[in-house]
């Protein structure tokens, strides 16, 4: 409390930070802990959409809003479409462990990564650094036209080859997905045997 | 005045380290590439932090970017892991050994 009384923060932007950050925390936790695999894509929902609440905090307006539309709606409708498409029932083995040693050992690289990106930051005083290098922001409701002037100018060609990342992206899943085959004379759609991944049992 | 950036900044690191443990732990596919997801949310609430604390748009239009890439990562990953299931009925990454040297 003290730290919030001595940079002078108004309680509504407490409010918001601390309800967005524990939803994230609590949906990123639901995700790892989830037995159901659709719950951890739920739990998944809460954490995007708590992201989304704190990039609007920090003036990121037009992101919170992909967030919510690329994030929170297409990502993981799609995952929860592929779950449903695979089956719910089949759940992981949770204490099955290959590896004797793969949790503690887990455990301590992620200390030390938590320990190592905090300590970091925080002697380095949090953030260092020239200002405004890449283009200057112009305070709360220029987030769209800064973001639109930069993407469109100065990252310009990372764009076009965004693009050509995406199409390529499309093909590789529906090359991928599809099932080959050919259109026999009664208009059937005969089914070669395409097998994308060989050598595994067939599945029942 | 606005919350500062260094909580922003310990939040992202504490959800990139669940993230880490979720794709260490896990062995499920589906469930080790919402972990990744997490993990990319993380860096771009870090990049929209210190977009703000420094007055630049540059990180948001990374952040952007980073959408993009997570998306279309997502759309192939997907696709393989419907290509496997074609061949076998569960998503165990222990069990896809055959490119094993």
């Amino acid at each position: 409390m003290n730290v919030l009384l001595a940079t002078n923060i108004t309680i509504t932007d407490a409010a918001v930070f601390t309800v967005a950050a524990l939803g994230c925390l609590v949906g990123a936790l639901g995700v790892v802990l989830a037995r159901n695999t659709v719950h951890a894509a739920l739990a998944l929902v809460l954490t995007l959409f708590g992201i989304a609440v704190l990039f609007i905090e920090q003036e990121a307006d037009f992101l919170a809003a992909v967030q919510v539309i690329v994030y929170a709606g297409a990502v993981v409708v799609l995952f929860l479409f592929v779950i449903m498409f695979l089956g719910v029932d089949r759940r992981e083995e949770f204490g099955m462990e290959v590896l004797s040693a793969q949790r503690p050992v887990s455990a301590v690289l992620v200390a030390v990564v938590i320990g190592v990106l905090t300590t970091m930051m925080a002697t380095a005083h949090w953030v260092t650094g020239a200002k405004h290098v890449a283009g200057a922001t112009h305070g709360p409701f220029q987030n769209v036209n800064d973001l639109g002037r930069s993407v469109f100018t100065t990252y310009l060609f990372s764009f076009e080859v965004t693009a050509a990342l995406l199409v390529i992206a499309v093909v590789g899943a529906v090359t991928l997905a599809r099932r080959s085959g050919h259109a026999t004379a009664d208009g059937q759609l005969e089914l070669d045997a395409f097998e994308p991944f060989p050598g595994g049992e067939a599945r029942p | 005045m606005s919350i500062p950036g260094s909580f922003y900044l310990v939040l992202s690191a504490a959800l990139f380290s669940i993230g880490a443990v979720g794709v260490l732990l896990r062995r499920n596919i589906l469930v080790m590439f919402m972990c990744i997801e997490l993990m990319l949310n993380a860096a771009n609430l870090a990049f929209v932090t210190y977009s703000r604390l420094l007055g630049d748009i540059g990180g948001q239009s990374i952040v952007f970017f980073v959408l993009v890439v997570a998306a279309a990562e997502v759309v192939v990953g997907l696709g393989i892991v419907v290509a496997v299931f074609r061949r076998r009925s569960n998503a165990v990454a222990d069990d896809l050994s055959s490119m094993r040297g």
